[in-house]
């Protein structure tokens, strides 16, 4: 037992106090939101080839990212001779409507992600049931982190519970594997109404780097109604968390 | 002409250089091969222009530290060397599976993946996921238990089916395939743009072991060499990725037994891990850290310094919380016996990694087949001999302090220069194979390219090693509580996907 003790007193308390605190340290080469420079583009197309899922096209003459296809590989960013598009230190990405999630001069501010549904039913006590359908076990892992001591997502009462008759709604990560498909249809039905789902990564939006397999049927869309799109490839735990706090409202979008 | 053709870690072979032997020959100098020792790495088809196939076996000789490979021509079916070499089990269902190659006297053809064949099969003869001919038991109080896809946790779906007698299981059987993406479909014809992102998510917690294998392979086909810098980056990477993971596990070991304290600490500590292969790439998991010719991003002096830091802060941080796991009596009591193989099990199976040194099996292709930097900077193969949950968490536990060593003196000792090279030729070699080893984190990762005429892929084979253990889970479970179920499985920690592909 003094071992535990002596154990605990070294470790320390390691919870961040964010949001009521400072923003934990992002990695210096992070790539959040990109930002676009429409007076920069020459509509030359670079990013466009470069881009291995099709999130980077020139739409009118100017250069427009779909952050919920994006792999964040930098590679349209790398491609760009004139400097049009460049990733941001931004972790705010979450957004409510599929649409938002797409990025051009036009649209450069972070989307809006409450829902006033969630807001009003699971503002104070969110319990989520994960299904990985087909999710290669990045964003699992960057959503599991949520739940130990550093991030500490149960002091907003928000929890992943063991069954879809616990929860009020689920977290899908993966393309959705036409394997998953089944599984996946039971889950969202075992639960009960009023329910929300989120779909967390680029797989989990739009098919991520399997978009168009045949194996897959491209996203939860495809199978449920999505209430929250978390982008990135895995999203920062960073940007999970965030985007579930503005769903709830637990935080202003501001 | 020798049944064999030798090839290093990393070598290649021109297609015209491969022994074609005919089946029964093929067939003996596999078995013969294996039992002098060696190891089932590969055994995969590559179809031909004819409706046939050219099946290639790839054995490991880890004493000597070569590969050995031989092919033979076949139409549609073959006589199975998994009666003679359970080794060959997955493999040889996989064939069935996707080629139609049936295998003659395979004692559990069941489906692999329930994916949608590559050739041969009818599409109305495809079961659906999940419907297969599960051993079962029949009498009083016998009672069956089945878990999954969906697991209650935040883990990946898989199917688990126990045959238990009150609270002990006589027999488990594991079937997989809800996480089949089309990996390998997809890279034929490669590299395409897509080709590196395949590789760094068809196991999206071990990104580095897998783009290490793959730009392996382009490399040997590139006869590329990689600069100095790179050499160690990538070196530092494979090993961050192994200490994050073993971190992670011995946390959920942990947590399966309750002992919360470390589950705590581990978890925690397991995010520091991650957050310093961030700082070498920008992302977690390392995505867009390796790639074919180098590393795809660099860090400064700065950068490093602060590395080293926060590597003897992880160090102390985790010392102390897995001791505390692993004096606890508490958890030793749930540890010690559980889930048992034996060295000889873990031979006839053919497992790697972690699960086979925790037998005392020294397999670890760090040390067998050197690559990279670890031709230069050797980390000792770590064992233990209970073979059970203890042994492959004492194993972790060990690995983890080798890893901080290894990633402490990199670092001191990072090359300049620079950390990519582009390559000198246009195009990869071809009509050649080529073959790669890498010790991921979990074990042995196995990628052979076979290029066609314009040097692009006619064949790409990725083995997960969760290809070769899952096998060991099902066997480990015989004869155990059902309740030491979630412990025995995090001991192994298999990938889903890694399997499926």
């Amino acid at each position: 037992m003094i071992d535990i003790l002596q154990t605990r007193l070294q470790q320390k308390y390691r919870t961040m106090s964010w949001p009521d605190g400072p923003t934990p340290p992002l990695p210096a080469q992070f790539a959040g939101r990109p930002c676009m420079d429409a007076a920069k583009c020459n509509s030359c197309g670079a990013c466009e080839k470069a881009c291995p899922v099709g999130a980077a096209q020139i739409v009118e003459g100017r250069p427009t990212l779909d952050t919920g296809r994006c792999l964040f590989c930098r590679a349209c960013e790398k491609a760009c001779a004139r400097g049009a598009l460049k990733f941001t230190k931004e972790f705010r990405m979450a957004a409510a409507q599929r649409g938002d999630l797409t990025v051009s001069q036009a649209q450069q501010a972070f989307p809006a992600a409450q829902v006033e549904k969630a807001r009003q039913y699971f503002g104070r006590s969110l319990k989520l049931r994960q299904v990985s359908a087909g999710g290669c076990n990045a964003c699992e892992a960057d959503t599991n982190v949520l739940g130990t001591v550093g991030w500490d997502l149960g002091r907003f009462g928000i929890q992943f519970v063991a069954s879809p008759r616990h929860a009020d709604g689920l977290l899908i990560t993966g393309p959705v594997s036409v394997n998953m498909r089944h599984a996946l249809e039971k889950t969202y039905a075992a639960v009960s109404s009023p329910k929300i789902v989120i779909a967390c990564g680029s797989c989990a939006i739009a098919g991520g780097p399997y978009a168009g397999h045949p194996e897959v049927c491209g996203g939860a869309m495809s199978v449920v109604p999505v209430d929250l799109f978390i982008p990135g490839c895995p999203p920062h735990p960073l940007t999970i968390l965030d985007g579930l706090l503005r769903f709830v409202g637990r935080i202003s979008e501001g | 002409m020798s049944a064999f053709a030798s090839i290093a870690n990393g070598g290649t072979l021109s297609c015209a250089k491969l022994p074609r032997l005919e089946v029964g020959a093929f067939r003996a100098a596999v078995l013969a091969e294996i039992a002098l020792g060696s190891r089932l790495s590969a055994l995969f088809a590559c179809p031909g222009k004819d409706g046939g196939f050219l099946l290639i076996a790839v054995l490991a000789q880890d004493s000597r530290s070569r590969l050995a490979v031989t092919t033979c021509a076949v139409h549609d079916r073959y006589p199975a060397l998994t009666p003679e070499c359970p080794q060959a089990q997955g493999f040889e269902r996989e064939l069935a599976e996707q080629w139609g190659i049936h295998p003659e006297g395979h004692p559990w053809l069941k489906p692999l993946r329930f994916q949608p064949a590559r050739a041969g099969v009818i599409q109305s003869e495809r079961p659906d996921i999940g419907v297969s001919p599960f051993f079962s038991m029949h009498g009083e109080e016998i009672h069956e238990v089945s878990v999954g896809p969906v697991h209650a946790g935040i883990i990946e779906p898989g199917h688990f089916r126990f045959q238990c007698h009150g609270e002990t299981v006589y027999h488990l059987e594991i079937s997989l395939g809800y996480q089949h993406r089309g990996v390998e479909r997809a890279l034929i014809g490669g590299p395409h743009p897509r080709t590196i992102h395949y590789m760094e998510t068809l196991a999206g917690d071990t990104t580095i072991g897998h783009a290490t294998a793959y730009s392996r392979v382009c490399e040997s086909l590139m006869r590329a060499r990689l600069p100095a810098r790179a050499q160690g980056l990538r070196g530092i990477a494979q090993e961050l990725e192994r200490l994050a993971n073993h971190i992670g596990d011995l946390g959920a070991l942990a947590g399966d037994v309750g002992f919360l304290p470390t589950m705590s600490y581990c978890g925690r500590i397991r995010g520091d891990a991650l957050n310093m292969t961030a700082t070498l790439c920008g992302n977690r998991m390392g995505r867009g850290f390796v790639r074919p010719g180098g590393c795809g991003a660099d860090i400064d002096h700065a950068e490093v310094e602060d590395l080293l830091r926060r590597l003897e802060a992880l160090r102390k941080d985790v010392d102390s919380a897995a001791t505390l796991l692993f004096e606890a009596p508490s958890a030793r009591a749930r540890f010690d016996g559980t889930g048992a193989i034996t060295a000889d099990i873990c031979r006839d199976l053919g497992l790697v990694g972690v699960a086979a040194r925790a037998c005392g099996v020294a397999r670890d292709a760090r040390s067998d087949f050197p690559y990279d930097i670890f031709q230069f900077a050797q980390i000792p193969v770590c064992t233990w001999t209970s073979g059970d949950v203890f042994g492959r968490a004492f194993v972790r536990g060990l690995e983890i302090s080798q890893s901080i060593a290894f990633v402490r003196e990199q670092l001191a000792a990072l090359p300049e220069g620079d950390v990519w090279r582009a390559p000198t030729v246009a195009l990869l070699s071809p009509d050649t194979l080529a073959v790669a080893l890498v010790e991921g984190w979990r074990g042995e990762i196995l990628h052979a390219a076979l290029t066609g005429p314009d040097g692009r892929f006619a064949c790409y084979k990725v083995v997960d090693p969760s290809f070769h253990n899952w096998q060991g889970l099902a066997y480990a479970m015989r004869n155990q509580q059902i309740s030491d179920f979630p412990v025995c499985n995090k001991s192994f920690n298999l990938s889903y996907c890694g399997h499926d592909l």
